[in-house]
C-alpha cells in the first residue's frame, strides 16, 4: 500500500507544482523517486517530528501542499500540538501520512503500533481522518486527499495486504464502499483489518447469514447516511477496527446511531480491548489475539442475529 | 535613524506600554514583563526593518513577522492597533467575554501572521515559510522573535539545526533575552549561556544588541542577512518589565496583580520617561 501512495504522490506531483513533501528520516525505498525528482520540493528535517510538522504548516501557509509521512505514531502523536496549534487552527494544507496503521509493524512493538490514531486526530477541528484498506482505495484516497484543501491524517497500511476490491474504486471524502449487500446485519471496517471482516462474512454465507460489507474508509467526516441505513435496512451492526476500542470507528458509528436516534439497533464493536499490546507477532497473529480474528466477526454477528430469532419468536 | 525616525520610534514604544499596561489591568491577565521586554523592539521593526502595509496585511511580498512568545501578544496588538492595521478601540476588548482580542496572539486579527502560546512553534513554522520563499525565488524576509522560554523548547533547536543545515539566510531570529523565565531565572533553570556561541557553533551569524536602544536596534537590523548562506541571530539584551520600575527584573510580573493603584503609578513611570 505505501508503495501505491508514493507512487500516486508522485504523479500528482508532477502535475501540481505546489506540492512539498516534508520528512523526518523515514521512507527508505519508497521516497527516493520524489526526491530526486523534486529537490527543491522536498526536505529530510532529520528525526525530528515536531520540526516536520512545523515546517510542513510553514511550506503550506505559503500557498502550498505538505506532505508529512512517517511510520505509524511518530508523524501524528510525537508532534501532536504542532498538529492541533500549527496545523488544524490555521486550517493549513497539510497532508499527515502514515505508514503502518494499526499493529502493521506486530512485532516491531508497542512503539511502532497505531493504535489510538484515530481517537486522537478525529478529536482535532478541521481535521479529515482516511483510512483506506487496499491498494484501490489507496490510489483513490490520495487523489481526493491532494485535492481536498485543508488538513487531512492518511492512516495508510504497510505492503503486502491482501486487496479487498476488484479494480479501481470511486470515492469521496465523507463516503463510504458497499463491497456486497446483505439483510442480516451489516459488518463495517475501516483500514486493512477489512480483509478479516470480508472472510468473516463469506464463512457467514455459507450458513446462511447474510451481511452488507461497508468500507468506512472516511472515518472523518463519516457517512452517516450509510450507517443509518445500515441500521434500518439491516437490523443490527457490527464494527471491526485495528485500534483501542475508545474512540475509533467503532465510537464514530455508534456516536452516529445515538444521536440520530437510532441507538436501539443490536450493535458490536470489535477493536483493541483498552490494553497495551504486549505479546508479540505478525499482524495477522496479533489482530487475533486481541479479538479482530474472523472467528471475532462471525461470533458478533452470530450473536446479533441469534438474539434478533430469539426476541422475534 | 534620523532624529524624527528615533523620535516615532520612542513615541509608539511609549504608546504601545500604556496600551499593554492598560489591556492587561483591564483584562486582569498576566505577562505584562514579557510585554514590557520587547516593547523597544516592535516599533523599531514595524516602521523601519520589515516591508509591511497596514492596508493591505496579506501582501504577497510582505516580510513575515513571527511571535513565538505568543504570550506577550498584547505588545504586538498594541503595535499593529497604532500603525492602523486594526482600530484602536480593538484593544480594549482584549482578554474578555466576547473581545476581539485573545491573550495569545491569533492570525484572526490582521497583521498578525501565525497564531502562538505554547512555546517552540515559531521558529519551526518560519522555517517552514524560508524552505518556501527559497523555492519559489521570492525576496521577502522571514523574521521570529522568540524568548528564555522559547530556547529551552528542543523543537526550537531542530529548527535552528534544519535552518543551517540548509542555508536559510531569509531567516532572522530575533532573541528577546532578558534571562528571566516563568519560574525564575533562567541562569537557575536552563542557563542558555553562552547563547551567542551555541548559536554560532550551530552555524548561525550571530550579533548582540541592546534591546532598548532602539538606534542600537535599528543598525543590527539595518542590513540583512548578518551573513550570506547563514541564517542570521540577533540576541537583544532587554529587562523583563522594562520601563515600570517596580516591573523590573522581577519574574512575578509573568503573572498578574496589576491593581488600579500600581496602574497608576506604572503609567505615570512610562509617560515620565524620556
Amino acid at each position: 500500500m505505501r508503495k501505491a501512495f508514493n507512487k500516486e504522490l508522485l504523479k500528482i506531483a508532477k502535475k501540481d507544482p505546489r506540492i512539498f513533501m516534508i520528512l523526518a528520516d523515514i521512507g527508505y525505498g519508497e521516497i527516493e523517486e520524489f526526491a530526486e525528482t523534486f529537490p527543491d520540493r522536498f526536505i529530510n528535517c532529520g528525526v525530528a517530528e515536531q520540526n516536520m510538522t512545523g515546517v510542513a504548516c510553514g511550506v503550506a501557509m505559503e500557498g502550498n501542499i505538505a506532505v508529512t509521512y512517517s511510520i505509524a505514531n511518530f508523524p501524528t502523536l510525537r508532534c501532536l500540538e504542532q498538529i492541533r496549534n500549527d496545523v488544524c487552527y490555521h486550517d493549513a494544507n497539510v497532508k499527515i501520512v502514515i505508514i503502518g496503521g494499526g499493529m502493521a509493524y506486530g512485532e516491531l512493538g508497542i512503539s511502532h503500533h497505531s493504535t489510538e490514531d484515530i481517537a486522537i486526530m478525529r478529536a482535532l477541528p478541521n481535521m479529515v481522518v482516511l483510512a483506506p484498506c487496499d491498494k484501490a482505495e489507496t490510489v483513490a484516497l490520495t487523489d481526493a486527499m491532494m485535492a481536498y484543501d485543508g488538513p487531512v491524517y492518511f492512516r495508510c497500511g504497510y505492503k503486502g495486504e491482501p486487496d479487498l476490491h476488484s479494480g479501481p474504486v470511486k470515492v469521496k471524502i465523507g463516503g463510504s464502499l458497499r463491497l456486497r449487500d446483505g439483510k442480516d446485519a451489516t459488518v463495517f471496517f475501516a483500514g486493512t483489518v477489512g480483509i478479516n471482516a470480508r472472510k468473516a462474512v463469506e464463512e457467514l454465507a455459507k450458513e446462511g447469514i447474510v451481511c452488507r460489507l461497508v468500507s468506512l474508509y472516511s472515518v472523518k467526516p463519516v457517512d452517516k447516511q450509510a450507517i443509518l441505513r445500515a441500521a434500518k435496512e439491516t437490523g443490527g451492526i457490527v464494527v471491526l477496527e485495528e485500534h483501542n476500542i475508545c474512540g475509533g470507528v467503532g465510537s464514530a458509528v455508534a456516536e452516529v446511531l445515538m444521536d440520530e436516534g437510532a441507538g436501539a439497533v443490536p450493535f458490536k464493536r470489535l477493536a483493541m480491548p483498552d490494553v497495551n499490546a504486549t505479546k508479540v507477532g505478525c499482524q495477522a497473529w496479533m489482530r487475533d489475539q486481541y479479538g479482530l480474528g474472523v472467528k471475532d466477526v462471525i461470533a458478533a454477528v452470530r450473536e446479533i442475529v441469534k438474539n434478533r430469532r430469539r426476541s422475534s419468536k | 535613524m534620523n532624529d524624527e525616525q528615533l523620535k516615532t520610534c520612542r513615541e509608539l514604544a511609549k504608546k504601545v506600554r500604556i496600551h499593554c499596561l492598560k489591556m492587561v489591568h483591564k483584562g486582569k491577565s498576566g505577562h505584562i514583563g514579557s510585554m514590557l521586554s520587547m516593547a523597544d523592539i516592535l516599533p523599531v521593526l514595524y516602521t523601519q526593518i520589515l516591508n509591511t502595509a497596514p492596508a493591505s496585511p496579506k501582501k504577497p511580498d510582505r516580510d513575515r513577522f513571527i511571535l513565538s512568545k505568543g504570550h506577550g501578544g498584547a505588545a504586538l496588538l498594541a503595535t499593529l492597533a497604532e500603525l492602523g492595521f486594526f482600530p484602536l478601540s480593538w484593544l480594549d476588548e482584549y482578554y474578555c467575554d466576547n473581545g476581539k482580542l485573545s491573550g495569545h496572539i491569533s492570525h484572526h486579527i490582521p497583521g498578525v501572521e501565525f497564531s502562538t502560546g505554547s512555546l517552540g512553534h515559531g521558529l519551526p513554522v518560519a522555517c517552514g515559510m524560508a524552505m518556501a520563499a527559497k523555492q519559489a525565488g521570492k525576496k521577502h524576509r522571514i523574521f521570529c522573535l522568540v524568548s528564555d522560554g522559547d530556547l529551552d523548547e528542543g523543537s526550537s533547536w531542530e529548527a535552528v539545526m534544519l535552518a543551517a543545515q540548509h542555508h536559510w539566510d531569509n531567516l532572522v531570529m530575533l532573541v528577546d533575552y532578558n534571562r528571566l523565565q516563568a519560574l525564575g531565572k533562567s541562569r537557575d533553570i536552563i542557563d542558555l549561556e553562552s547563547l551567542k556561541e551555541k548559536l554560532e557553533i550551530f552555524n548561525w551569524a550571530v550579533r548582540e544588541a541592546d534591546g532598548h536602544d532602539q538606534n542600537a536596534i535599528f543598525e543590527v537590523l539595518r542590513d540583512l542577512p548578518l551573513c550570506n548562506g547563514k541564517p542570521s541571530a540577533v540576541i537583544f539584551h532587554t529587562v523583563k518589565g522594562k520601563g515600570v520600575s517596580f516591573m523590573e527584573n522581577n519574574y512575578k510580573w509573568h503573572y498578574g496583580g496589576l491593581t488600579d493603584e500600581l496602574l497608576a503609578k506604572a503609567i505615570k513611570e512610562v509617560e515620565a520617561a524620556k
